[in-house]
């Protein structure tokens, strides 16, 4: 699924709003998150899952083709970890 | 941040209802499980994609225990954050 079939799912299931509004609050909805975590916010969505920022810490990385260390600078990165329910209903459709 | 508040920057800057706010937050997320939980993949560009990933049985151990235990096969998700929003928590780093 795309995130345009997924607007066109939540515009037809919802009669009250279009496909243009649809979209606009399913972006509005990833940038809040996006936000969040720009802000190292942490995000909670029961029965869903959580998202967190991790630190990367630099190291000495190395370039694969030519053999020289490089110095790889620390960084932030997102994470998912999914919830209970999530996982559980995943796992359980055989 | 919850799905709360995330309801309410909908509401806030759309300007929805709060109700319909949260029930569209509430009918997103529910449209990304159920997708996932039929074993199909959910790819929101710009945000990241979903995945659904088969994990081989593999032997394990309890490590309270010590005793060797076989871990099932089953299905995870994963996440895999787009590069835009990595771009975005390191360039709000620091």
């Amino acid at each position: 699924m795309t995130k345009s079939e997924l607007v066109e799912i939540i515009a037809d299931s919802y009669g009250e709003i279009t496909k243009r509004e649809a979209e606009v609050v399913v972006n509005e909805i990833f940038r809040a998150i996006s936000d969040a975590l720009a802000k190292g916010d942490r995000v909670e969505l029961r029965g869903f899952g959580s998202f967190a920022t991790k630190r990367r810490n630099p190291r000495i990385g190395r370039n694969p083709k030519t053999g020289e260390s490089v110095q790889v600078p620390g960084k932030v990165v997102p994470h998912f970890k999914p919830g209970k329910e999530l996982r559980e209903r995943v796992d359980q459709n055989e | 941040m919850t799905k709360a508040e995330i309801a309410k920057i909908v509401h806030d800057r759309i300007g929805l209802s709060k109700k319909e706010s949260g029930q569209i937050v509430e009918a997103v997320l529910d449209e990304i499980k159920k997708t996932l939980e039929g074993g199909e993949d959910v790819k929101l560009s710009g945000f990241g994609h979903f995945m659904v990933r088969e994990k081989h049985a593999r032997r394990g151990r309890n490590p309270k225990t010590g005793d060797d235990i076989t871990i099932a096969s089953r299905k995870v998700v994963t996440f895999r954050a787009s590069q835009l929003l990595k771009e975005k928590l390191l360039g709000e780093d620091d």
